[in-house]
């Protein structure tokens, strides 16, 4: 089922939840929301859901607005974050809920409840209550009682939110392949761009009711269309440094107080066509700027983060811009260090600083 | 020499260790204390003098030479031709004011007060809850006034309009009155506890029954009420005793009547007994006896709640709404 959001709102008195949202997903498609508290995102899905009434805006279903439909005419599943699991009754009644309601008769409810819960690997606790299960089990009998409906469209609210790490990763992926599989159109809810990034086949950033980008997670990372979106993805966090854009010699250069970089031929010709002044917000990610005995660039430790595999070194140029710097594990250096630092101006981001749009992509 | 050494290391220690356990004993002391006052005071105390009066023939006649008549105030009881017809009041009067007002209706306004948009409901809740804080006596009078016979009353005014005939409502339907009487004021306490009880009831198991595809009243039938159970029972079970105890609209309303013994319940057949008998009449002892047995009735009835309905867990769940 395809769904569309039309110029989209929802106010709660003064408050502005969701601002004029635009959003078209295909049919089969596994859309995240993402973006932090209070942007909107969950408030999106309960108006697709039906629980919420829009303000302003439609909704479509495939052909048909929806936004007066029931939620029980949506023929849709949910996840909550809390499972929702009815204490009262065991796993059986609260996998055949919807259908019980749907007046299916006992034996098929049976079928169907037991083939979805088989599927979900819980066809064994059938008839335990959701106090005597564990959160995993439990996230399980939530995404049964989405499914056994057999529904158009999928919406998930932070499933994964109250798992623990380990777990996350193993349902992260279990979720992923079931959508692919079953093909049903799936909207998904998160705060956790890894989520976001890993699952989705596109990514929606929302944030203070308004949708900053939509697009794959490759373009998300590598392409990012604004300032937010660019600082929101990824972490470590992008750097970004207040610079002027200036032309030299046929090149063109960014340059801020103790930097100076050269920017690609391609990336410098389309930033120059695009900026509206010199002054930029140049970006560049950790993993993009390296330390390099011939890097034209000085700068002095700061501190340095050991996260594993490799190490976090904040580095404070002579400007005094802190850039943080991915580095493989175990570097010889140590607060106070002087070193140089050498930037991949392939990988360049820049944003104008009053639209803070991209004006690379 | 060794001795006195010994003795004056000991007498210190022991002497912390004694004050360690006086004040172990004297803090519960201090917070209980009060409570413990008031409830040996005003419960213990009048049970026991109740049953110690119940087992003598003390009225107004022999005040001056009360005697022990060990159980004859009870056989009198059980032997009386009026004892069953007012258990059996009582019944009707618990039975039907808990039933439809005290729990049934306190959960149709819960209901719908939490379903509509809330100004609304706590307005509607508060406005309820008027007669809660009017004096008994003139909540009473404005029944009396609202059933009162033709050409007044509201109640005939009203009905006047459907072609009803106009009458005595008092008296030509008693029970009726007495029993609305009592529950629109008793509803108000379910009303307070349940619309808490629903409240709390977390928002995902509202949203995840509409999902689930259940109609507003599939939603109270299977997520709402059987979340609410515990308030629910606890409502039963507190009420019962409450109503039981309970006579002062019966007496305003109609006495007892009207005719024979129409309304007597229990607690006012002790109060009429005990303490208002026709002049010369009054028996404190054949009163105090009823009142006992109503006691044990209540004490008989607590027991069997708390065990059955956990009550530790009941209490525990409702947030108090603060309106």
């Amino acid at each position: 089922m395809e769904v569309r959001l039309v110029h989209l709102s929802k106010y709660f008195g003064e408050v502005r939840a969701v601002n004029d949202l635009n959003l078209e997903i295909k049919s089969g498609e596994f859309v995240a929301l993402l973006g932090p508290s209070g942007c909107g995102k969950t408030t999106t899905l309960l108006m697709i859901a039906g629980i919420y009434i829009p303000t302003e805006g439609e909704i479509w279903f495939g052909d048909r607005i929806v936004n007066d439909l029931l939620p029980k005419d949506r023929n849709i599943g949910m996840v909550f974050q809390s499972y929702a699991l009815y204490p009262h009754m065991t796993v059986f009644e609260n996998i055949s809920f919807p259908l019980k309601l749907k007046k299916v008769p006992m034996a098929e409810r049976r079928k169907r409840a037991q083939r979805v819960a088989d599927m979900m690997q819980i066809g064994h606790l059938m008839d335990r209550k959701p106090a005597q299960l564990s959160g995993g089990q439990q996230q399980r009998v939530a995404l049964a009682r989405a499914l056994v409906k057999e529904p158009d469209i999928l919406l998930f609210d932070e499933p994964l939110s109250n798992l623990d790490a380990k777990l996350r990763l193993t349902m992260r992926g279990e979720l992923k392949r079931l959508q692919k599989d079953l093909g049903i159109t799936s909207i998904y809810v998160t705060h956790d761009q890894v989520e976001a990034m890993t699952m989705a086949d596109r990514v929606a950033v929302l944030r203070d009711g308004r949708l900053q980008t939509f697009s794959t997670p490759d373009d998300l990372y590598n392409r990012p269309q604004t300032l937010f979106v660019a600082g929101f993805i990824g972490s470590p966090p992008m750097n970004f440094i207040d610079a002027t854009l200036v032309q030299e010699n046929g090149k063109v250069v960014v340059k801020a107080e103790g930097m100076r970089i050269e920017l690609p031929d391609e990336l410098g010709k389309r930033a120059l066509a695009r900026a509206k002044s010199d002054r930029v917000v140049y970006g560049i990610r950790p993993e993009h700027v390296h330390l390099d005995p011939e890097g034209d660039i000085e700068a002095e430790i700061y501190v340095v983060e050991p996260l594993g595999r490799e190490d976090l070194l904040d580095c404070r140029l002579l400007g005094g811009s802190v850039m943080g710097v991915l580095a493989p594990a175990g570097q010889p250096v140590g607060p106070g260090d002087k070193v140089r630092l050498r930037f991949e101006a392939e990988h360049s981001q820049l944003f104008d600083p009053e639209t803070e749009h991209t004006l690379l992509w | 020499m060794t001795q006195q050494t010994v003795t004056a290391q000991v007498t210190p220690h022991m002497d912390v260790s004694w004050r360690a356990r006086l004040r172990r004993f004297t803090t519960p002391a201090f917070f209980t204390g009060p409570a413990f006052v008031l409830v040996f005071l005003f419960f213990f105390l009048p049970v026991i003098l109740t049953i110690l009066i119940s087992l003598t023939d003390m009225s107004v006649a022999t005040i001056s030479d009360i005697k022990f008549v060990g159980l004859k105030n009870y056989i009198r009881i059980w032997r009386s031709r009026t004892t069953w017809k007012i258990l059996r009041n009582t019944f009707i009067y618990v039975g039907f004011t808990l039933t439809f007002f005290n729990v049934g209706l306190a959960l149709v306004l819960a209901l719908i007060t939490t379903h509509i948009p809330d100004r609304w409901g706590t307005a509607f809740r508060t406005f309820w809850l008027l007669p809660r804080i009017t004096p008994s006596v003139i909540y009473a009078i404005m029944w009396t006034w609202f059933t009162a016979d033709a050409p007044y009353g509201i109640v005939n005014q009203f009905l006047q309009i459907f072609g009803v005939e106009p009458r005595n409502w008092m008296s030509a339907q008693p029970w009726l009155v007495v029993i609305a009487a009592n529950g629109f004021v008793g509803a108000s306490f379910g009303m307070i506890i349940f619309t808490s009880a629903i409240r709390s009831i977390p928002v995902d198991f509202l949203r995840a029954a509409l999902v689930d595809g259940a109609s507003t009243w599939q939603r109270i039938r299977y997520v709402i009420l059987p979340m609410i159970r515990w308030p629910i029972l606890f409502v039963v079970s507190y009420q019962t005793l409450s109503l039981l105890a309970s006579f002062e609209y019966i007496l305003l309303l109609t006495d007892g009547g009207p005719g024979f013994y129409t309304t007597e319940v229990w607690s006012l057949h002790a109060y009429h007994r005990a303490l208002s008998n026709y002049f010369g009449n009054v028996q404190f002892g054949y009163g105090a006896a009823l009142a006992a047995i109503l006691v044990v009735i209540g004490v008989i009835a607590s027991v069997i709640y708390l065990r059955v309905f956990r009550f530790n867990e009941m209490v525990a769940e409702p947030k108090i709404e603060v309106i």
